[in-house]
């Protein structure tokens, strides 16, 4: 919200210059974004003496003059009349930007030079006249900037307020706190309202009446009537304040509704009397009644628990939120009744969040307007608007209030509130605070007070709401310091953190990067990762207000994530790339009802093995390496009993037919990983081949074990034996490896086995490959001798043999 | 039959250690290792033997060819430098790379975040981040139709159901689950419908809360300002000002003075020289009455703090957006 410095000082002679003032209301919790000087508009605009008035060789109503701006003279034309020798003027220099964006520029007139404008009152936005240029004081010096000549000046605040205090959209709320943080405080002076003795003939109860037909929507409605209403426009020094406060000056009627709106914080409404039929306000639902035109000429369809002021026959207002077009205020209105009511804050916001108005009235509504405040705020608008338009007042007032407003009361009990601020105030000097911003304060005891609650602070309700009251009028800053007395605590992190924190260190470790991305999805990602129409990955949650198309489901997997995050790098020149991210992922599951949360692991790896280097020339990373990322962050973890199996395409459509394999552990599946398939890679916008995995953390971190048991070290020497097969070239090495194991687990004797070579190509036949393992024997008793062996190691030769029809080399 | 592998095994190793200058071990290889030395013509010798002692006899043949030789490089070393002669390689070149990844900037913050509070006894808590109406907003004080709904902008995936838009949800999570004492931190995602310069639609923030018994604003102000302290300088100064949320009462927004300028008044801080990094205040008793804490006997204090918000101050990162994109240029920088 707006506020202007010299409207302020109206109601509270404000002393601090505007930035001691900003930091004064943030302090006080009207946080001030910024504030600008209004008259910044006059940057270049200075005091000038016109030295010669030549007539324009060539335009008749144009005079080429000398000006004399301080320390040069410039060459400008000018058409005003009242222009003469020796006058002084405001002068807008090059530069100048005056009100409507009118930048001043060095240009040709006809054929004659201007470099500058003289100007009238009406061009610098400093008084209405348009007549001619704005005469200045012959004592002024040219060259002087105006706003120093005129010592003109006014700041203009613009505060982020926060939605409890309602009380401060007003000029008097802010006057109101901003007095009481002045050091001294000073007290606020409330504008009177007398209305004037002279009425018109008539009576309001004689000519209108209201119905309030809902008053739990609306418990309070006052209305005023003037008669020989002329529309014109508001003095200048309103339609200043308007303006200063970013508001559009219309006709004298409304400015009037704005002004008091803005100086009070209670909106007001003018209709055109005459077109209220049979001159009557009631305020009901809108029922049955399906679209309204609000006065900006749009069209709005309605819903049957609206609130509507309307006429005796048609709506004419959406309560609260907008008058109609059918009432408006027009140049020709004569009679005109003023609106003051108080709505129900609720009923108001569904309104404006229904129909899309946000006015600055429904701002105020909805946050709750001064209850108490309703006829007297009408009072003084209807005074002002008297005055400005030359109207009459009809006699009295209607004034229907079916739901009286209760006050507030609260019972604080001291001791509390400087236990919860840890403070320790005593009740005189708590009562001292809440005074000095209008609270009735009486003090029943030493810890008791009785505190009646101002009824403009509508966010006063508790014990509690009066202990922020205090705090802030004792400065937060002047509350001391302390820590709570806390018991030791077992806190640490639990198992599912610790365990995420090692799967990221692990994979730094690999030389993957973290990437975070956006839990959002395209819309289309499934399709571009080719997954099945009854791929579980399909039920996405829909957002039903996505930023965009491409960010309007909640992702399923975090593949689409790091595929693009490969393609924004690739576009870099970065194609080298090693990235992980742990991150949840969600399936739909019923409407209503939260979808399931899963945290996944995924990599990519695309580009180079290891970086390009004098030792090593750039290799492509290959299946294998997002293989032996995973190995070894199972290695890592502890994970045991790990199987890789080949992964179907139908399963996964989004890898390479064959490159593509599941890992489970303890008969789990943990994941997949694998070469992305060519289409896939085409779907997200990408040229080179790239390997990813994607896993189950929860699942990852049942399969890992609880702790660590350490074994004893051997004390005897090992043996190793090694076994080359050959074998057809489709036999998987693992089933070969998986057998071996079983000795492994099974025979005492035989410590490890693992496979160090592969073999193809000649002198192999085409078919075949040979697989060379290793068998480590050791025993636990003593040093093993080579016949020990012998036998087991034969053992294992045939069963390897004959289970895979294998060959031993030639 | 020749020499068992043993026998030559001990006797080369006996060799070399006799060894006392480097051409004596040139020849020592040459006797081992040549063309007819004595490992190789083993080797060569194993087709003559049984089919059965074949595979263990050039298994190790072959460990011991690979043992000898770096004996040798060893001894040839040890003698070559007895003999004033200099080994040479270019130290200047670049060593074997080693891969290194980085952890996203987000990470590393939340975790000193969490170790902080972690040292202050405080749990680390994690709540679903598509939540519901009901804990993101009704059970903090905020019904539907309050204006307060308009501070956040919510991303909705059906009328009850939405994406969290602070990490507060689980102060009602917490309590509900838990008598007083309650310490607890909750780092996460959150989600606000909101994208520009200065905003993305999904963030991270921490929310803390504690509560017990006599737990006061003070109290509130001491923890934050050590969690500061920690997390930027000890002698950073901290200003509490009233603010508003509908969970908390009295509210605080705390700033900093600018990290950048020290509170001379930058582009960073809009020339205040302060910079607003958390949201804080006594639980309010709405809160602690719709989970059914006793507000006679408890209070409490909650905060929460945007972290992309401390990582841009602490890492001097100007555009918020970055954090998203994961250009590994700017993800290699942490």
């Amino acid at each position: 919200m707006k506020v202007s410095l010299s409207w302020l000082n109206e109601y509270a002679s404000i002393n601090s210059d505007p930035e001691e003032m900003a930091a004064k209301l943030t302090m006080a919790g009207l946080e001030v974004e910024a504030f600008n000087s209004r008259f910044d508009y006059l940057d270049r605009v200075v005091v000038a003496r016109v030295e010669e008035v030549v007539k324009h060789p060539k335009a008749d109503r144009l005079n080429c003059c000398r000006v004399n701006v301080g320390e040069e003279m410039l060459s400008i034309v000018c058409g005003a009349p009242n222009v003469k020798e020796g006058m002084l003027v405001p002068c807008a220099r090059i530069g100048a930007v005056l009100p409507g964006d009118f930048k001043i520029k060095k240009g040709k007139l006809r054929g004659e030079v201007s470099e500058g404008m003289l100007c009238s009152a009406s061009e610098l936005k400093l008084d209405a006249d348009t007549s001619g240029l704005m005469p200045l004081d012959s004592s002024l010096v040219p060259g002087t900037p105006l706003v120093e000549a005129l010592n003109l000046s006014d700041t203009v605040f613009e505060i982020d307020l926060t939605p409890n205090r309602p009380d401060c959209l007003s000029m008097i709320g802010v006057a109101r706190e901003a007095a009481v943080f002045q050091e001294p405080s000073v007290e606020l002076t409330l504008p009177e309202t007398v209305l004037p003795q002279e009425r018109a003939a008539v009576s309001i109860n004689d000519l209108a009446r209201v119905d309030i037909r809902d008053p739990e929507l609306c418990p309070r409605y006052c209305a005023s009537l003037l008669v020989d209403v002329t529309v014109g426009p508001s003095p200048f020094w309103l339609q200043q304040r308007l303006e200063a406060v970013g508001l559009t000056p219309i006709n004298n009627v409304v400015d009037v509704t704005n002004y008091v709106m803005m100086e009070t914080g209670q909106p007001l409404h003018a209709f055109d009397f005459d077109l209220l039929a049979q001159n009557r306000i009631e305020v009901k639902t809108a029922g049955a009644v399906t679209r309204f035109t609000t006065l900006d000429g749009k069209e709005h369809p309605l819903e049957p628990e609206m609130l509507m002021i309307c006429d005796g026959e048609k709506p004419v207002a959406i309560a609260g939120v907008m008058g109609g077009e059918n009432s408006e205020i027009s140049a020709g209105t004569t009679r005109v009744l003023i609106e003051s009511a108080y709505f129900n804050p609720v009923s108001v916001r569904k309104t404006a969040k229904r129909t899309g108005i946000g006015t600055d009235a429904s701002h105020r509504f909805e946050r709750g307007v001064d209850p108490a405040a309703t006829k007297r705020v009408l009072e003084r608008a209807t005074a002002l608007m008297a005055d400005f338009s030359g109207a009459s007042i009809a006699g009295g007032i209607i004034d229907e209030h079916p739901q009286p407003c209760p006050g507030v009361e609260i019972r604080l009990n001291t001791d509390h509130l400087n236990r919860r601020l840890g403070t320790d105030l005593s009740a005189g000097e708590i009562k001292a605070l809440l005074e000095s911003v209008s609270f009735g304060v009486t003090q029943e005891s030493e810890t008791f007070l009785n505190v009646s609650v101002p009824t403009f602070r509508v966010d006063v309700t508790r014990p509690e709401d009066l202990s922020e009251e205090v705090a802030r009028l004792w400065g937060y800053n002047n509350i001391k310091t302390s820590f709570p007395a806390v018991s030791p605590s077992r806190a640490s992190l639990s198992p599912r953190l610790a365990f995420r924190d090692t799967v990221r260190e692990c994979m730094t470790g690999f030389g993957f990067s973290e990437a975070v991305n956006y839990s959002f999805s395209s819309a289309d990602s499934c399709d571009r990762l080719n997954l099945g129409a009854d791929d579980l990955r399909r039920s996405v949650e829909r957002l039903l207000n996505p930023i965009s198309e491409d960010m309007s489901v909640m992702r399923s997997s975090l593949l689409p994530g790091l595929l693009e995050t490969m393609k924004r790098n690739n576009a870099q020149q970065v194609d080298t790339l090693r990235l992980f991210e742990v991150g949840n992922t969600f399936i739909a599951t019923e409407k209503g009802i939260q979808p399931n949360e899963r945290e996944k692991l995924s990599a990519l790896w695309t580009g180079s093995r290891v970086a390009p280097s004098w030792h090593t020339k750039a290799e492509a990373c290959d299946f294998f390496d997002i293989k032996g990322a995973i190995e070894g962050l199972l290695s890592h973890l502890g994970v045991a009993d790990v199987v890789f199996s080949r992964a179907s395409k139908d399963d996964h459509p989004y890898f390479k037919q064959g490159v593509a394999a599941a890992v489970e552990a303890g008969g789990k599946t943990l994941g997949v990983f694998g070469q992305v398939d060519s289409t896939v890679l085409k779907n997200f916008g990408l040229k080179q081949e790239a390997f990813v995995f994607e896993l189950d953390m929860a699942d990852l971190l049942a399969a890992a074990p609880q702790s660590v048991t350490s074994t004893p070290l051997p004390k005897f020497p090992a043996i190793s034996r090694d076994i080359t097969l050959v074998v057809d070239r489709d036999v998987a090495a693992g089933a070969i490896m998986a057998q071996v194991d079983s000795f492994v687990k099974k025979e005492t004797l035989v410590e490890d086995a693992f496979l160090f070579d592969v073999y193809e190509g000649k002198p192999l036949a085409e078919e075949k490959k040979s697989i060379s393992l290793r068998i480590i024997y050791r025993s636990w008793e003593k040093t093993l001798k080579e016949k020990k062996i012998k036998g087991l190691h034969d053992r294992i030769s045939k069963s390897l043999i004959e289970g895979f029809g294998a060959d031993l080399p030639a | 039959m020749g020499k068992t592998i043993q026998e030559i095994e001990k006797k080369a190793f006996a060799d070399i250690e006799k060894a006392s200058g480097v051409a004596e071990v040139e020849t020592l290889s040459t006797r081992y290792l040549g063309r007819k030395g004595e490992l190789t013509t083993f080797l060569r010798n194993i087709s003559k033997m049984d089919v059965s002692e074949r595979p263990a006899a050039g298994q190790d043949a072959n460990q011991l060819k690979l043992k000898l030789d770096g004996a040798f490089k060893a001894a040839m070393d040890r003698l070559s430098e007895a003999d004033g002669d200099d080994a040479f390689i270019d130290v200047t070149l670049p060593g074997r790379p080693v891969a290194k990844g980085t952890l996203h900037p987000v990470t590393q913050v939340t975790k000193e975040i969490s170790d902080v509070f972690l040292r202050l006894g405080f749990d680390i808590v994690e709540g679903p981040e598509v939540e519901t109406d009901y804990y993101n907003f009704e059970a903090l004080n905020i019904p539907k139709y309050h204006p307060a709904r308009d501070m956040q902008d919510t991303f909705y995936v059906s009328d009850s159901i939405l994406l969290r838009t602070h990490t507060s949800p689980n102060q009602p999570r917490v309590m509900e689950r838990v008598e007083p004492p309650v310490r607890m931190i909750a780092p996460g995602k959150v989600y606000r419908c909101d994208s520009d310069l200065t905003h993305t639609p999904m963030f991270h923030q921490v929310e803390g809360l504690m509560v017990d018994k006599n737990i006061s604003f003070g109290d509130l102000k001491g923890t934050l300002t050590t969690f500061i302290h920690q997390i930027f300088d000890a002698d950073t100064s901290l200003r509490f000002r009233p603010s508003f949320f509908p969970f908390t009462e009295p509210s605080a927004e705390v700033d900093i003075r600018c990290v950048m300028c020290k509170g001379k008044g930058c582009r960073i801080c809009s020339r205040t020289g302060w910079l607003e990094v958390l949201g804080a205040g006594m639980v309010h008793p709405a809160v602690f009455e719709n989970v059914g804490y006793d507000t006679d006997v408890y209070t409490g204090f909650a905060f929460g703090m945007g972290i992309e918000r401390i990582a841009m101050l602490k890492y001097g990162i100007d555009d918020l957006r970055k954090f998203f994109e994961n250009d590994m240029r700017f993800l290699g920088q942490f």
